[in-house]
């Protein structure tokens, strides 16, 4: 029996298919991985079953019958629920008001609190989730807001459940807990649609897969008949090299970048609590944690947005502390963590963007102060055919493009301009296979030619993967840092949690 | 003591169209709108409720007329916020300028003058028995407009809706997070142009007070800026019901203060500036405790729109 049967979606926009022509069934009782690129046509096609677009052609059968979903609304009717890869919570809201929105619990005119509280609770208990139903969404981490989203989705009596990257936000031990929950709901006969691009997660938790490339199904699988390989190929359609090579690191390698006990406070709170790092030449120092214990304001202090520090940053030796952000960005190039927020401007074309924080060298400004246009549109115009950015040319905005091509964007602007040192802040984040493929490589290359780099990323498995040592942070402080192979991932997991030592006695 | 009484009781008097004011304010910025069109919204309320008065010859006529004139507004600006996803600031100053004319135009053909329409009956004064027995209380709305007492019902009603019933549930949610309420069948707009009709109709009210419930006629531009005053009580008040009632008496204490120290020897423009003075260095000093609603002044478009 199938819960959900797609036949034949065809979705335009501008006249450009998102769906061409797809089937997509799950059976009832499974856990079903759409996987696919960015742009694929993932997220449009699940857009399409809760009812937030209408497809163009094609029919619907939930459980055998054919419907029409016109809106969320007929989608919640029809038991599918769908939890967004951005959660649709109010922060000033209780837990209880967020879930009941909608179908609120009544006395009389009135709105029953009480009653509505008392209903979330045993919810929560009956799935074992530890979820306080008067708590204020604002109070809650990312791994609880997304099992608020899932209760959500059982209080309106959902069947089918549909889950947009669930894992993007979430650290390792957070993953498997969701795991944990999505096994539970299948054995209370729900039907689970994780919408992913990441294959790990797919083999450790679908019974099958559908793969689509570029809106087009390509095929379904059941889980036993793949491996990570055959689905990164099928998903990119060629032959991908999931393994990177590394080099053997240099004999001789000077230390490029230091910092020395670095503290930053904010709001009375050491974010950065007695910081020291040393960054060498031709190697990757990974930085892991769990997002928000210092990293983004780790970045902000070494790239000299930040400088309210106390400590002191050496360059080769020389005192470099307080240097503000145009002078840090001539020694060491950034890859901005948000690239929407500090890696381009939306509206700006990318030969604009390509000079951004380096419009002021000598190669692309007169002594007058005038931009040598010319030279500068020459040059971006080597540089997104040297870094493959796909674009329509160096006049389009910068904004239009796809955020992989973004990111290579602002990778090769980052590679064009350092000087030997590289601050790489989620440098594939919200990025495609290829193009992750891509910027790892450019990484290594940077490494094996003698510079150095400093990755921070939430991904565990690419700082694993590229770095050559790893430094832990856990709330502003470096709780270990040992060369890669010191750590197993699990010790890795504990040190992010802040109980490090205890997994050192286990 | 005498001073201070006379000063608190002129205080509560000048606070009432700012109050009613400041919760229109706070219901549209709690679905979502920026209504910045209050002074405007007031002005009509002003107007219409003097010519229900003057064509029945009862205020409450006027009331009712002021309520409604308020809540066209309120539609009419929301047509152009919500429907048509108008700037909001732009489309409340236009719909102030708009006011400021029309009323103008509209006096010169009912009553041939530009400045000032004829008197008209007026709401008066009530005095509730159990009150005058209470001694300071007693002084100080002892006797005092039925729109007093219309507007502490106002208040009460408000907070109701807002937190205990679902649809209060439904506004908040609307001016946090309105792809969230869209995504769980909540019809956005409607709760929008209801809010704002609900707030344009609040609005009018406060209006009203300032010609039926004060001088029992209507002059040109009588608002005089209240509107924008409440805007900011709005923000004092954190966005709850009573505290933004409330607030509004910072900025009456200031104006019955200047009442009173006229006849002092500073330079008259240095006090009549001391309401104004004093309202934006309270609102600097303000806690930012409170949040605005996330998606205050956001347009927001259904999926495939």
């Amino acid at each position: 029996m199938n819960a959900v049967e797609m036949l034949g979606i065809t979705k335009r926009f501008n006249g450009m298919p998102a769906n061409d022509n797809v089937d997509f069934y799950v059976e009832k009782g499974e856990i079903h991985s759409l996987l696919g690129e960015n742009g694929a046509g993932k997220t449009t096609l699940m857009n399409i079953l809760f009812g937030m677009y209408r497809a163009d052609s094609g029919i619907i059968k939930i459980n055998g019958e054919e419907v029409s979903i016109s809106s969320p609304r007929v989608a919640i009717e029809n038991g599918i629920s769908m939890v967004h890869q951005h959660f649709m919570l109010v922060d000033s809201l209780t837990v209880t008001e967020n879930i009941v929105l909608g179908q609120e619990p009544k006395k009389g005119p009135f709105f029953d609190l009480e009653d509505a509280f008392r209903q979330i609770g045993e919810l929560a208990d009956r799935y074992h989730f530890k979820v306080d139903p008067r708590a204020k969404i604002s109070e809650l981490s990312v791994g609880v807001r997304q099992r608020v989203e899932i209760l959500k989705a059982l209080y309106h009596k959902a069947d089918i459940l549909i889950l947009d990257e669930p894992t993007a936000v979430l650290t390792p031990q957070e993953v498997d807990d969701l795991f944990t929950v999505l096994r539970g709901l299948k054995e209370d006969g729900k039907t689970v649609i994780i919408i992913t691009h990441k294959l790990k997660e797919t083999m450790a938790v679908a019974d099958s897969v559908t793969i689509l490339r570029k809106g087009k199904k390509v095929t379904r699988l059941p889980i036993e008949e793949v491996d990570e390989q055959k689905l990164a190929d099928l998903m990119v359609g060629r032959f991908v090299d999931l393994n990177i090579k590394k080099k053997d690191l240099r004999a001789d390698r000077p230390v490029r970048i230091s910092l020395e006990d670095i503290v930053l406070e904010k709001n009375g709170k050491n974010v950065l609590d007695h910081v020291s790092l040393e960054i060498r030449s031709g190697e990757i120092l990974g930085i892991a944690g769990v997002e928000g214990n210092g990293q983004t304001e780790l970045i902000e202090v070494i790239t000299g947005i930040e400088r309210r520090y106390s400590g002191r940053i050496t360059e080769d030796g020389r005192d470099i502390t307080g240097t503000d952000a145009a002078g840090m960005l001539k020694v060491i190039g950034h890859i901005p963590e948000d690239r929407g927020m500090r890696g381009y401007i939306s509206n700006f074309s990318n030969w604009e963007n390509l000079i951004l924080g380096y419009h002021t060298l000598p190669q692309y400004m007169t002594r007058q102060g005038i931009l040598k246009t010319k030279q500068i549109r020459k040059d971006a115009q080597e540089a997104i055919e040297v870094y493959d950015v796909r674009t329509e040319g160096i006049d389009q905005p910068t904004g239009s493009l796809s955020g992989g091509n973004q990111q290579k964007l602002i990778v090769g602007r980052a590679l064009k301009h350092h000087n030997g040192v590289l601050v790489a802040a989620q440098p594939t984040r919200g990025v495609d296979i290829g193009a992750i493929e891509y910027i790892h490589s450019q990484l290594m290359a940077v490494r094996d030619s003698g510079g150095a780099v400093i990755l921070i990323s939430a991904d565990l498995d690419e700082i694993v993967k590229l770095s050559d040592r790893i430094a832990v942070i856990y709330e502003g402080r470096i709780a270990a840092c040992r060369p890669a192979s010191g750590f197993t991932e699990s010790e890795l997991g504990a040190y992010m949690l802040g109980k490090g030592d205890s997994a050192d006695e286990e | 003591m005498d001073f201070l009484l006379k000063l608190l009781a002129g205080a509560i008097r000048v606070t009432i169209p700012i109050a009613y004011a400041a919760l229109a304010g706070m219901i549209a910025e709690r679905a979502g709108v920026v209504n910045m069109g209050l002074e405007g919204m007031m002005l009509f309320g002003a107007f219409f409720s003097v010519v229900g008065s003057y064509i029945s010859g009862s205020a409450w006529v006027g009331l009712l007329f002021a309520m409604a004139a308020g809540a066209l507004t309120g539609l009419l600006m929301a047509v152009f916020a919500i429907g048509f996803k108008c700037e909001h600031m732009i489309t409340g100053v236009a719909v102030n300028m708009f006011a400021s004319g029309m009323t103008v135009v509209l006096l010169q053909m009912i009553w041939g003058t530009r400045g000032k329409s004829s008197t008209v009956e007026g709401l008066g004064v009530v005095s509730v028995p159990v009150i005058n027995k209470i001694p300071i209380i007693r002084d100080l709305i002892g006797s005092v407009s039925p729109l007093f007492y219309i507007l502490i019902l106002c208040t009460v009603l408000l907070w109701v809706v807002l937190y205990r019933t679902p649809t209060g549930l439904r506004v908040r949610v609307v001016g946090d997070n309105p792809f969230m309420a869209g995504s769980m069948g909540i019809n956005v707009y409607r709760v929008q142009y209801i809010s704002m009709m609900v707030s344009g109709a609040l609005a009018g009210l406060g209006g009203a007070y300032l010609s039926i419930g004060d001088i029992y006629m209507f002059s040109k531009d009588m608002v005089a800026g209240r509107g924008y005053i409440a805007l900011s009580m709005v923000i004092l008040g954190g966005w709850k019901p009573v505290p933004v009632a409330v607030c509004g008496l910072v900025y009456g204490i200031a104006q019955s203060l200047q009442f009173r120290i006229q006849s002092v020897s500073i330079p008259s423009q240095l006090v009549q500036m001391l309401p104004y003075a004093v309202t934006i260095i309270v609102l600097f000093f303000a806690k930012k405790g409170a949040e605005a609603p996330a998606m205050e002044g956001v347009h927001y478009y259904q999926k495939g729109e």
